[in-house]
């Protein structure tokens, strides 16, 4: 489909501002310069863009939450850090399009009067890193980004900082943690980034996506952006699919589109014609959905209404010959190496569900120990500071739940 | 800390609105240009910076591509998350374990190669993935592998 974020796929050197511009680029920067800021949030809340780095948040409202005097200092931040297990959605925009991002922050930054932004970007993607900088300095030297953009008297820097391998840095106060020099630890909200974020000024964080989806909407109008996806859940979304699949990759389409299609049609079904036995929807996070409960439309309320999250969009394919058991094991040695320590039943919590469901897998485990892990489950629900102790938790706990046989079979 | 290096750290703590910002960037370009972070570099860096020492191991100690203890010249990182792990990338830690003769955390002796099982690469769509010091190598196989550790034997780095 490629209607908005991948609309140039394919475009030989696309990366290079030449290019860009040749298709049409920084036509919607010059069109958002001519317009009062408060127009653009209009537009954008009109649109009723959502967040796409996994908490689907309006992204105009969270503009609006800013405080309006231009004499204070603002920054936008492009959260780039893209780790969730599965999930390989943003790369496809940094890497073959940078200039969209670009332009995409820099009429963002504008609307909300910030003059300095960052792209945190995760260590691991080095080569993408270097894209940026490349693409940034020759923005900057053709007056699109920096000083006197378009000749105007707005300035936006733009710095592309890397982490530094850490999952919970995608956590928006974790990363300013980390831009500001420290370990990357959530921080306790309220205050939220809008009042108190970076260096402890007003912060807008957007996900890589959100932000490449501001040219379309200036250049187009909301309505054209309406024209994709469903009521709350306009727009497309980069479905990342993986796993058991003839064509794994990063398609767009629209908001809603039906999971069975995306795996069977849009990835070209099952790896060796094998039977489905579950997949992870929205990245390792996401409580997982047995074959029999995919016919369902990938949107945030949809997933929510289904009892898992739409994330990331990366959809993690599981064929039939998957052990469960093997994927939960998986999975707690993520959330065990990840939690950053801060919460004592996020810390705790996830190892000793590590423990209990390798001992599990191991065959040493017991009918106590199923007990013990879906317990700690509901332990950790709700009494950590951010949100990876909940997703850890929902995400161990509807494996549990949903394939208790598969666990109970290996217990004594 | 060679003089260099922290010339380009004062150089880096200019560069951000807080001086404390330049921290992470130090710390990675120590740790790529010497393998590891000793504690005089931790020293150094808060001098510069003007913050306790603590806050600076912290955040040294926190971060998987940092690390306190020397690695090898080439450092490969084979993805064990999910995706990985189900497309045969469990093979790949042990295959790589048993021909360098060494164990996650280990160095081999000659200080060319350590290796690491590390969480998501973000490359699930080209799984499985490995990542040896910056480069990242996607659909891998044993045979593949193979010819990697045998070329950075013979000192054809290309990453």
């Amino acid at each position: 489909m490629n209607n908005i974020l991948l609309s140039k796929k394919g475009i030989i050197d696309l990366h290079s501002l030449k290019k860009y511009i040749a298709h049409g680029g920084y036509e919607a920067l010059k069109k958002a310069l001519s317009m009062p800021p408060e127009n653009i949030i209009s537009m954008v809340i009109e649109s009723g863009l959502r967040g796409r780095g996994g908490a689907g948040f309006p992204a105009g409202m969270k503009w609006k939450f800013l405080p309006k005097e231009r004499e204070i200092t603002k920054y936008l931040i492009c959260n780039a850090d893209e780790g969730e297990p599965g999930t390989f959605k943003d790369r496809q925009i940094m890497e073959f399009d940078p200039h969209l991002l670009i332009e995409g922050m820099t009429i963002t930054a504008y609307a909300i009067g910030a003059c300095r932004g960052f792209i945190y970007i995760r260590g691991e993607y080095d080569w993408i890193a270097k894209v940026l900088i490349r693409a940034l300095k020759e923005a900057e030297d053709h007056g699109f980004s920096g000083d006197y953009i378009l000749g105007t008297d707005y300035q936006f820097c733009i710095d592309v900082f890397r982490g530094a391998g850490s999952y919970i840095c995608g956590e928006e106060t974790a990363l300013l943690e980390s831009i500001e020099g420290k370990a990357g630890r959530p921080r306790l909200k309220p205050p939220f980034p809008a009042t108190f974020g970076l260096y402890g000024k007003p912060t807008v964080v957007q996900n890589v996506a959100t932000l490449s989806s501001i040219p379309f909407i200036v250049n187009n109008g909301p309505d054209a952006f309406k024209t994709f996806g469903k009521p709350r859940n306009y727009g497309t979304m980069l479905f990342g699919i993986c796993g058991h699949v003839n064509k794994p990759g990063v398609y767009e389409y629209p908001m809603g589109t039906s999971l069975k299609k995306l795996i069977y049609e849009v990835a070209g079904g099952i790896k060796g014609n094998k039977g489905l036995k579950a997949v992870i929807p929205g990245g390792l996070s996401a409580p997982i959905l047995k074959a029999d409960e995919i016919d369902i439309e990938m949107d945030f309320d949809s997933l929510i209404a289904a009892g898992s999250i739409l994330g990331t969009g990366g959809i993690i394919v599981l064929d039939e010959n998957v052990s469960i058991p093997f994927v939960a094991q998986k999975a707690a040695k993520f959330f065990a190496h990840e939690s950053c320590g801060q919460c004592t039943p996020c810390r705790e919590g996830t190892n000793i569900i590590k423990f209990l469901i390798d001992r599990i897998a191991a065959g040493e485990g017991s009918l106590t120990d199923i007990e013990q892990v879906l317990r700690l489950c509901r332990c950790i629900k709700g009494s950590t500071l951010c949100a990876m102790g909940d997703t850890a938790a929902f995400s161990i706990e509807t494996m549990v739940k949903k394939f208790r046989g598969e666990f109970e079979s290996l217990v004594k | 800390m060679d003089d260099k290096i922290k010339k380009l750290i004062i150089k880096l703590a200019h560069r951000f609105p807080r001086k404390e910002s330049a921290l992470l960037p130090a710390l990675s370009l120590i740790q790529k240009r010497n393998g590891c972070i000793t504690e005089d570099d931790l020293m150094e860096i808060a001098n510069i910076m003007n913050i306790p020492q603590a806050r600076v191991f912290s955040a040294a100690s926190f971060y998987t591509m940092l690390s306190l203890k020397k690695i090898g010249k080439y450092h490969i990182q084979v993805c064990t998350n999910v995706v990985c792990s189900l497309l045969d990338g469990e093979s790949l830690i042990d295959y790589v374990s048993g021909k360098l003769g060494i164990q996650e955390g280990e160095v081999t002796p000659d200080g060319l190669f350590s290796i690491a099982s590390v969480e998501c690469l973000g490359s699930c769509g080209h799984a499985p993935a490995i990542l040896i010091n910056m480069a990242h190598y996607e659909n891998m196989d044993l045979k593949k592998i193979d010819k990697i550790i045998d070329s950075l034997k013979k000192g054809e780095w290309r990453g």
